[in-house]
């Protein structure tokens, strides 16, 4: 065993730094680091465009797939060290449900004929997807899930409701699970579908969070056609396919690099910001909570490494991953409250009001960014399977309870 | 010892309770929020009416004759329906100031206003650099022959926007964090050299940052003693934490109750959420945090009322060292149970949230009164 980071580790180090400072320079991430709005549009800014098309260039937009479409031949060490840097530099990530989610499933699934339409339009992040998962009657108990799904020549037509769909206004394609078969046990008799957002047949209404933000949809299929084509590995087998697809889900939503990154702004709006002459970095109280999450963050970062490793031997990863879920977003969630505490009055200030009138921020520049982040960031221990889902999968899969 | 209410103060809450039931459920809050000022007019006039605005003040001064123990019946009440008229602003804290430290003519001629709901106040204490510290005070008052001269800003002045006054606090003599030489002053909005620049808070309140640049005041502004505000800075802040506080307590029975209700409608895996022994015990766990909160708001307001003083100081930081955890607690776990439903702006659960969420911070968090408690 041995922590130290050995001369080519450095040295990829050292590249990658390099990379980030040409495609996402300093500038372009200070400008972007305030802005509060989220992407409504799948046409990315002209920078994040070109930040992606670098890496695509460069054979490093999806370091996890396998090499023969486009993945890397890192050890984890180097993906965890690309992982940190890209953080800790606030650089724009691929659409996760198409690049960490939907992949996986299809590079170890799917058709030819799928992973040649589909992958390489997602490594370049020219096709946004969204996630056909929960529904009003299915959230933590998504197997129970009602959306039909029955074949009719060549297509299956899909009719039913999903819910908190991310981005489904935005998207391009929809991975869908659909229920297939009505008999038997609820797990089997789900499918997995590709489903093309512009079908007839499929109306998205928003739904509005906390602080105003329209990110996720309710999506009402009705009479949808779908190709059955699009229908991924066997029929009735989908739930194999998405409960592949939820590990690699919590592993993402775990984030241990951006609440590294979170971590050192928290200790930069502490270090800007006053009192009594001194600073809030030099309250004891602060610090000593400050601390404490730190360490619980290093912890969760060793676990995560150790999961990647594991991941590096074996394939994907398994039910520990969500450790890194609960973890993940019980840190991230303190560090963002933790913020908020910060800023004092000021953390009352609501964010929109600040843009509208372009008179620069009200108080601390990171007010409007903390605020979005700590409302949106309440529903990261209910999305990807609610926490206490969370230890249910820990307390059978790996203590056998 | 007696925890029983008399007549008077039943009489008091049962009001207020039929309001916030009646005419002010959650859709109506919505509308409300969204007219121009962020609250409605004619409520604070039905207010007025009802006599709520005199609670807090004493007969001679137009009032109801109430103390901490009415007032905490009225927040509660404020906190369970998340009503956003600016009772805080205008009556617990300009009207708190001038109830302590205003001469008999201030008084008549902007507590009375204040009582019949003719004219709202606004305190502008907090500086961008203060923090919690009362005794920051950057901005200036320099004598100008018989009058002052303010000159500085303020921070996050809850109600300014609508407030037809503002009481001030302003360094008159001393360096920036001494304890003497802070003076208040009464300050129309509409004085020349005074500007503001208004925005709504993310619980759906009001508030501004003020500017004063060269604004002229007479004597006659001048509230209290000169130099000599920082005490009664002080006691008004206690009553208005006590008021926050309150209004935690009420929102945190709203949040818990409805926990309750819908883990018994929603069902998932077969059976109400509710059966599953992890959410009860969570539930349970909001339950005694709401309990604890409400004995320590019951102590805050009884050691108010026997008079201000070490006693009623610890006792208010230590009430709003429980509000502050068991809100921020409350309000989570809150929107937890609910799962998405929750985080949604439908739903009147994330804005308890939200409101919950500010009041950990409002007039000191946790870690503040923490060691305001240990100092006492």
């Amino acid at each position: 065993m041995d922590l130290k980071l050995r001369d080519e580790d450095l040295a990829f180090q050292a590249e990658v730094r390099a990379f980030i400072d040409e495609y996402w320079p300093e500038d372009v991430r200070e400008a972007r680091s305030t802005a509060t709005r989220f992407e409504e549009s799948n046409r990315h800014p002209p920078e994040v465009r070109r930040w992606i098309d670098a890496l695509n260039e460069r054979g490093w937009a999806v370091p996890n797939w396998p090499q023969e479409w486009g993945g890397t031949d890192w050890t984890p060490t180097q993906k965890y060290l690309w992982d940190r840097e890209t953080a800790l530099a606030e650089c724009p990530q691929l659409s996760a449900f198409g690049a960490r989610m939907l992949a996986p499933v299809l590079y170890t699934w799917g058709t030819p004929e799928q992973k040649e339409t589909f992958l390489p339009r997602i490594r370049e992040e020219r096709m946004i997807w969204c996630q056909g998962y929960s529904e009003p009657g299915a959230g933590s108990d998504l197997a129970a899930l009602a959306t039909r799904a029955v074949r009719d020549g060549d297509d299956f037509v899909v009719n039913g409701t999903k819910i908190w769909t991310s981005g489904a206004h935005v998207a391009d394609w929809m991975f869908c699970l659909v229920r297939t078969d009505g008999a038997g046990k609820k797990q089997e008799g789900i499918s997995f579908l590709l489903i093309d957002m512009k079908s007839p047949g499929i109306t998205v209404n928003p739904i509005y969070i906390l602080g105003g933000i329209h990110s996720v949809n309710e999506v009402e299929l009705k009479d949808v056609r779908v190709p059955a084509k699009n229908l991924v590995g066997e029929e009735n087998k989908g739930w194999t396919y998405a409960k592949g697809l939820l590990t690699h889900e919590r592993t993402g939503i775990a984030g241990v690099a951006r609440s590294q990154m979170q971590l050192r702004r928290l200790k930069r709006i502490a270090a800007e910001t006053g009192v009594d002459g001194a600073t809030l970095w030099d309250d004891a109280d602060f610090r000593r909570r400050v601390d404490e999450l730190e360490i619980d963050l290093e912890a969760l970062s060793m676990t995560e490494l150790r999961v990647l490793a594991q991941v590096e031997q074996g394939g994907a990863p398994g039910p520990e991953s969500s450790i890194l879920k609960i973890r993940g977003t019980e840190i991230s969630q303190a560090i963002a409250s933790m913020q908020i505490e910060a800023f004092g009055y000021y953390g009352m200030a609501y964010p929109d009001q600040t843009l509208i009138d372009n008179e620069g921020p009200i108080g601390h520049p990171f007010v409007a960014p903390a605020l979005k982040g700590m409302l949106y960031g309440r529903a990261s221990s209910i999305f990807g399977g609610s926490n206490e889902i969370q230890k249910n999968i820990i307390s059978k899969a790996v203590l056998g309870l | 010892m007696d925890f029983s209410l008399s007549d008077e103060q039943t009489m008091l809450k049962d009001s207020i309770e039929r309001f916030v039931q009646n005419d002010y459920d959650f859709d109506t809050r919505r509308k409300v929020v969204a007219l121009e000022e962020g609250f409605s007019r004619d409520n604070w006039k039905q207010f007025a009416e009802l006599g709520w605005l005199a609670v807090p003040f004493s007969e001679e001064d137009g009032g109801f004759g109430g103390g901490a123990v009415e007032l905490m019946l009225v927040m509660e009440q404020i906190g369970r329906g998340l009503v956003v008229e600016p009772y805080l602003p205008s009556v617990v804290l300009a009207g708190g100031l001038l109830k302590h430290a205003g001469s008999a003519a201030q008084k008549e001629s902007h507590l009375a206003a204040l009582v019949d709901g003719s004219k709202l106040g606004a305190f502008a204490f907090a500086e961008p650099q203060s923090r919690f510290n009362l005794a920051d005070v950057a901005v200036t008052a320099k004598q100008d022959g018989d009058g002052w001269v303010l000159d500085g800003h303020k921070s996050v002045v809850l109600g300014a926007p609508s407030a037809d006054f503002l009481v001030v606090s302003a360094r008159t003599s001393g360096d920036q964090r001494d304890a003497d030489g802070i003076t208040l002053f009464l300050v129309d909005a509409d004085t020349a050299g005074l500007s503001r620049r208004d925005y709504p808070t993310v619980d759906a309140l009001r508030a501004s940052e003020v500017k004063l640049e060269g604004v002229k005041v007479g004597a006659e502004a001048v509230l209290g003693e000169v130099g000599k505000a920082l005490p009664v800075i002080e006691q008004v802040i206690d009553e208005a934490t006590l008021a926050v506080g309150c209004e935690a307590v009420g929102g945190m029975e709203v949040l818990y109750k409805a926990t309750v209700e819908y883990s018994k409608q929603r069902v998932q895996f077969g059976q109400p959420i509710g059966k599953f022994q992890v959410l009860q015990h969570r539930m349970v766990d909001m339950f005694m945090e709401y309990e604890q909160s409400k004995s320590l708001m019951f102590m805050a307001a009884m050691r108010m009322d026997e008079g201000y003083g070490t006693e009623a100081k610890k006792a208010v930081s230590a009430f709003k060292v429980q509000v502050g955890k068991s809100g921020r607690f409350v309000g989570q776990q809150a929107v937890q149970l609910h799962g998405g439903m929750g985080m949604t702006e439908e739903l009147s659960v994330g804005h308890y949230f939200k409101r919950l969420t500010m009041i950990d911070t409002l007039f000191g968090n946790v870690d503040h009164h923490l060691k305001r408690y240990g100092s006492l």
